[in-house]
């Protein structure tokens, strides 16, 4: 191993441990050594810093960015296990899971992952705080992937039940047991009305912050939602659960036909009904340009024999 | 002299960072900029507003891209997925050149998101203009690498940090982005004369310079990007102009950012020290006046 490796091998341990509860580097590092001594090591001092400060700025530097980058990527969750026990858990998930992307995008890219093997940090609100993170993560997807072409009403002249309908990539459908979409909305918002509220901080006041309140009050509810872009913002919107099954069966590239038939299984509507249903559904996501024309691959795929012997829907 | 091969002989004047807060303002004022530089992490993505925002702009600036994690001081190879990306974001902003910094952040595929100072070492020096080439190479526009403000020194430096820029770029062949904030800030962190850095280096391959605020804490400056440029930095900048010529110029400012209107108004400042030196190579200006 060279010698430029080694340092910066040594360096990023000492910059990426975390800093101490009152902002400053760790007398001790992960292996119990002196971090005195092992700046010493490698940073010169100069006549107003040691080595130990020296690398304390840079220690600090990088915990201030990466925690304010995670904050700002899930405030629902903060809100839900409250701002102390949020900043434990962002320490001991970025000790873990350091980024490994070249942006700061990325950097919750393994929480839930994380948070399945470690549910002591969101205990006892588990099942809540991990539908949070899953709406948090998909709200962080949907903004900036991909769009596709968008399927046109000349395209949809042809469909027949063994059409297989592309979803746009930015889509994304979550199940959830708790009604965790609206509480991201209040939360969000009330943090805008905070931000706000900040130039003129004189009268900072003690009282709960109205998003915790509000996560005392929630009740599990099952939601199905589906996370899209919309003219580049992101959006929520709640679906019935023979949409959600329809639009999560295409999305896995299945055709219309087992689309339906999955979208009908365990469902109290009836095959007319359904029929009526999605023809309604089939005009409000083609509105919104859900279906694209990424399919073999850039274009709607359609099976000229099942054409020919299949009813128009 | 300033425009040369490091910046595909182009003129570009003075710019602003492209910043969140004033994409309204300039995509409904149109206001007269000769150019944007953008963070090229920021649009290296496969779709959403960055990018829609993005191609709005070039219908009618100019850009240039700024990386800032590119790591050609890292030890660990390239990451192909974020050449493979920027690659294609030069092909969308025809970026005439590229900037990155002269640091590491990353190590066995951790990052730091910050930008690490360099030893100054003659391996750093040989592997890190390796790199260099390598993306310059990849990439097929000309590459600068801009000094960075540092806050440490090592004991195995073996070189200043100018002698180390210029081996680094004159073994890479590559151009340099001279951010002369960041050489004051370093110079009152590490004790040394700014001005013997700015005029170490080699003027012919300085393509573009930075300027920006700094914030000064007890013990040490640090590189905030958060307020106006100060008159220390200005003579710095006048005495690099003197050296390179006019040479493509633009203004950080990323953190309490002020509406569009103050930012440009700050970085026009400039003007006053290439007028100068347009008319009269020979005369140094001085920064009364942008006080």
């Amino acid at each position: 191993m060279n010698e430029l490796k080694q340092l910066q091998r040594r360096m990023a341990s000492a910059v990426m441990t975390p800093l101490t509860r009152n902002n400053g580097m760790k007398p001790r590092t992960a292996a119990g050594h002196s971090m005195r001594a092992e700046a010493q090591q490698f940073i010169k001092p100069n006549d107003r810093l040691s080595s130990f400060e020296r690398l304390e700025i840079y220690n600090q530097q990088y915990w201030f960015r990466v925690l304010d980058a995670f904050a700002d990527d899930f405030p629902g969750l903060r809100a839900i296990i409250g701002a102390r026990k949020f900043e434990q858990l962002s320490l001991a998930y970025l000790t873990e899971c350091p980024s490994r992307s070249y942006t700061l995008r990325n950097l919750g890219s393994r929480l839930l992952a994380w948070l399945r093997a470690h549910p002591e940090w969101i205990q006892p609100q588990e099942r809540l705080a991990m539908d949070m993170v899953r709406l948090e993560w998909a709200h962080v997807e949907a903004f900036d992937v991909a769009d596709e072409p968008v399927v046109g009403p000349e395209d949809l002249l042809e469909v027949t039940q063994a059409t297989l309908f592309a979803i746009q990539p930015h889509i994304r459908l979550l199940q959830l047991a708790y009604p965790v979409d609206d509480l991201l909305i209040d939360v969000k918002e009330d943090s805008d009305q905070h931000s706000n509220a900040a130039s003129n901080a004189g009268s900072y006041r003690r009282k709960p912050h109205p998003a915790v309140k509000k996560v005392e009050q929630l009740n599990p509810e099952r939601i199905y939602v589906v996370v899209y872009r919309h003219q580049y913002s992101v959006w929520y919107r709640r679906l019935t659960p023979e949409a959600f099954r329809m639009l999560r069966s295409m999305q896995q590239g299945n055709q219309l036909s087992v689309a339906l038939d999955y979208a009908l299984r365990g469902s109290r509507l009836h095959e007319s009904e359904l029929a009526e249903r999605v023809k309604e559904w089939f005009a409000e996501w083609s509105q919104m340009g859900w279906f694209c024309k990424t399919l073999d691959t850039m274009r709607l795929r359609v099976d000229d024999s099942s054409k020919r012997r299949q009813d128009k829907i | 002299m300033a425009a040369n091969r490091f910046n595909a002989f182009t003129d570009y004047g003075i710019g602003i960072g492209l910043r969140v807060p004033h994409y309204q303002h300039i995509l409904s004022q149109h206001p007269v900029v000769d150019w944007f530089e953008v963070i090229s992490e920021n649009y290296m993505v496969d779709g959403g507003r960055p990018l829609a925002v993005l191609d709005q702009i070039l219908e009618q600036y100019r850009i240039v891209q700024h990386g800032v994690s590119m790591y050609f001081g890292s030890a660990d190879r390239l990451n192909k997925e974020h050449l493979r990306r920027l690659k294609a974001l030069t092909r969308r902003t025809k970026t005439p050149w590229l900037t990155d910094h002269l640091c590491w952040g990353s190590v066995d595929g951790r990052y730091t998101h910050d930008l690490l100072p360099m030893p100054y070492t003659w391996e750093a020096a040989k592997i890190t203009a390796e790199k260099i080439r390598q993306v310059q190479d990849y990439l097929e526009i000309p590459v600068n690498v801009e000094n960075v403000s540092s806050y440490a020194e090592f004991h195995i430096s073996e070189m200043t940090e100018w002698q180390f820029l210029t081996e680094v770029v004159e073994r890479a062949d590559c151009g340099i982005l001279l951010d002369v904030n960041n050489i004051y800030v370093s110079s009152m962190n590490h004790n040394f004369n700014p001005q013997e850095y700015v005029d170490f280096v080699p003027a012919d391959r300085v393509a573009q310079i930075h300027i920006a605020g700094h914030s000064r804490f007890e013990k040490y400056l640090l590189d905030t990007h958060d307020h106006p440029v100060l008159d220390p930095v200005w003579d710095l900048y006048a005495r690099a102009i003197q050296r390179c010529g006019p040479t493509a110029t633009l203004l950080e400012w990323d953190d309490s950012i002020p509406s569009f209107e103050e930012v440009h108004a700050e970085a026009l400042k400039a003007n006053r020290f290439l007028s100068i030196v347009k008319s009269d190579g020979n005369t140094t200006p001085v920064c009364e006046g942008v006080r």
